[in-house]
């Protein structure tokens, strides 16, 4: 049986009333058009609702009830830097001067814009250590491909384009990885991680002795996904550098490093920013993404155009590039998501900055001193930005998996942390609290999951049933795989629906 | 504890083969099957294709995550079961039966490395 807090909220769909109007138009003072006359058969069967401001207002008013965000409560989902974007960011970005900007406006007239970027690109370069930084791309994975790509250009202008064919992936990465280097042509060889979490060395030597001349990189994350820094970092880029090859650092977990230490120190060649990650522009469903890359002196010829760059001290946006890659996206990156970036750098400053990754990585090594009990962690040493930590003995005893504790954490009033990545750990429980959560609240989580373990062992039911207090229960994933449906018809002859309906419920 | 017949071979990476004279018959493993979860789709090889061992001939995909099959023996694609196309929860609800991916008439030895069920129940512990 399960407890229903709020009532289940009806569609828009379901509240519209035919001849119902949310504002009144002025009287059509054109003659009026027949559209079939001219598209041919229109549809009709649209059903777009009819509603009143006032019930559209209370209509979304109450959706945004029962929404959950880091403005309501802690969002510990590992991998995903779910950190509290400063409302410093949103007032800078809101300046008119930067919101009315024209995307086609000529270059000459907007030399703040043209500050902001540079401005931006200075400060990444001094927190990653690289020599140069655009800010092109356009999410993570853009950056991610754009790098393969500068990776690509540079061996085609040494003659080596068709030899070096392949791209070395831990088998601890993110799926974007593989993803980026088959989509700019290169064949992926996965390297296994070691029983201490970081790459194995043993195999990555072997593979370099027999394939080496053929390796156009490495992609590497560092701290790699099982929240542990690569002891040996700058070994592993001299092994790949020695085979004629590059190294990419894989950014997404660059808040444990910020102000701390620097990637362009440890050996790469380049490596992509997550800003909506670590630097605080927006993320999940507020996004856009916003990527930024980091190169050191060989890539840059190769770089995106145009590049934002000063000349006779003034700040130019080059196109005259003749080696470049071209461009990468439309317009020159998210440039809002800059300005907010910007604010959250310049808000820090240099001064400030280490206090991100160290208090993150405190944060983190609390959480997962506190869990050691209920849930260990997959690998006995300190971590880093995120913990990572295994369920298997409550699926092995009890049946109980990492997925059913998540759900349970709903009806506790938390956020679920990331299940199932990475996927050589079983039954892995993913936590990365990051820097902006203070100790009562860590303390709340804490309590939280270990009441949940205590329930695994005693009351399995409590957590297969999971959640039970919320508005839907535990939806019927794999029947929104197979017949994904999103389609609203009215009425009960719409037998799907009705049958999706009982099953969430 | 997952089912794993004494009956069949197996691989490291969760494949297993069952041996009918010249034709093998192949799916992924119940232990495969429940780490994975709920079955969505199963992308599956041409008749007439010819895998060599180890080599990549499909992928299953789960509401987890999207993993490879291997081909645990060398030969020509026979048979693929198209069942799983509309009902890929037979791969959840009976791998070693129903929820068999392929067939391939061998063209060599079955390879000495496959595992049995005692060697099987060591890796999916």
């Amino acid at each position: 049986m399960r407890q229903t807090t709020v009532p289940e909220p009806k569609l828009i769909f379901e509240k519209s009333r035919a001849g119902r109007v949310g504002c009144n138009l002025p009287k059509c003072d054109t003659p009026a058009v027949d559209l079939s006359s001219i598209l041919g058969e229109t549809r009709v069967d649209l059903h777009l609702p009819e509603i009143a401001e006032l019930d559209l207002l209370r209509h979304f008013t109450n959706l945004s009830h029962i929404n959950y965000g880091i403005e309501t409560g802690f969002y510990p989902l590992g991998s995903c830097t779910m950190k509290y974007n400063p409302k410093i960011n949103e007032t800078t970005a809101r300046m008119t001067g930067f919101a009315n900007l024209h995307p086609l406006q000529p270059v000459e007239t907007i030399p703040g814009a043209l500050e902001i970027l540079h401005g931006v690109q200075s400060i990444l370069c001094q927190v990653t250590g690289f020599d140069y930084i655009t800010l092109q791309p356009l999410a993570g994975a853009h950056g991610e491909m754009t790098c393969l790509m500068l990776v690509r250009a540079y061996f085609e202008s040494r003659g080596e384009g068709q030899k070096r064919k392949i791209v070395l992936v831990p088998d601890s990465a993110h799926g974007t990885n593989p993803a980026s280097a088959a989509r700019c042509g290169y064949d992926v060889k996965s390297i296994p991680t070691d029983a201490e979490g970081n790459t194995n060395l043993a195999v990555l030597t072997q593979v370099l002795e027999e394939i080496g001349d053929q390796v156009a990189a490495l992609m590497l994350t560092n701290p790699s996904t099982l929240g542990l820094f690569e002891p040996n970092i700058e070994k592993i880029c001299k092994m790949i550098h020695d085979a004629g090859g590059q190294v990419f650092c894989d950014g997404a977990n660059m808040n444990a490093m910020v102000g701390t230490t620097r990637p362009g120190d440890h050996g790469f060649d380049c490596m992509h920013l997550n800003l909506h990650k670590t630097f605080s522009t927006p993320h999940g469903g507020g996004g856009p993404g916003c990527g930024a890359i980091g190169l050191q002196k060989h890539l840059e010829p190769f770089l995106p155009k145009p590049v934002i760059r000063t000349e006779s001290g003034k700040i130019i946006a080059d196109e005259d590039r003749p080696h470049s890659i071209g461009r990468v996206a439309g317009f020159y990156g998210q440039f809002l998501m800059e300005v907010r970036a910007y604010t959250y750098l310049m808000a820090y400053g240099k001064e400030n900055m280490h206090r991100i990754s160290k208090f993150a990585v405190l944060n983190a090594n609390y959480v997962r001193a506190r869990l050691k009990e209920v849930l260990p962690p997959a690998h006995d040493r300190p971590c880093m930005h995120e913990c990572i930590l295994t369920a298997e003995k409550y699926k092995k005893e009890k049946g109980v998996r990492a997925l059913d504790i998540s759900k349970r954490l709903i009806d506790y009033g938390f956020h679920p942390a990331t299940n199932y990545f990475p996927l050589i750990v079983p039954e892995c429980f993913m936590i990365e609290p990051t820097e902006t959560e203070n100790k009562e609240t860590l303390d709340e989580f804490c309590d939280a999951l270990i009441a949940i373990c205590h329930e695994a062992e005693t009351d399995p039911s409590l957590l297969h049933n999971a959640p039970s207090t919320k508005i839907v229960g535990r939806l019927d994933e794999t029947l929104a795989v197979k017949q994904l449906d999103v389609r609203w018809i009215p009425g009960a002859e719409n037998k799907e629906y009705t049958r999706l309906r009982q099953a969430i419920s | 504890m997952s089912n794993i017949p004494a009956d069949l071979k197996y691989t490291e990476s969760h494949e297993w083969v069952r041996v009918d004279g010249d034709v093998a018959t192949i799916g992924i493993t119940d232990h495969a099957q429940s780490e994975l979860g709920d079955v969505v789709y199963v992308d599956l090889p041409t008749v007439g294709k010819s895998l060599a061992i180890g080599e990549t001939f499909g992928s299953v995909e789960s509401v987890k995550t999207v993993s490879d099959l291997y081909a645990p023996v060398a030969g020509e694609v026979i048979e693929v079961n198209g069942e799983l196309a509309s009902a890929s929860e037979l791969v959840n609800s009976d791998p070693y039966g129903q929820g068999f991916m392929i067939k391939i008439r061998l063209s060599g030895d079955v390879p000495g490395t496959l595992l049995d069920a005692a060697g099987y129940g060591a890796v999916a512990h």
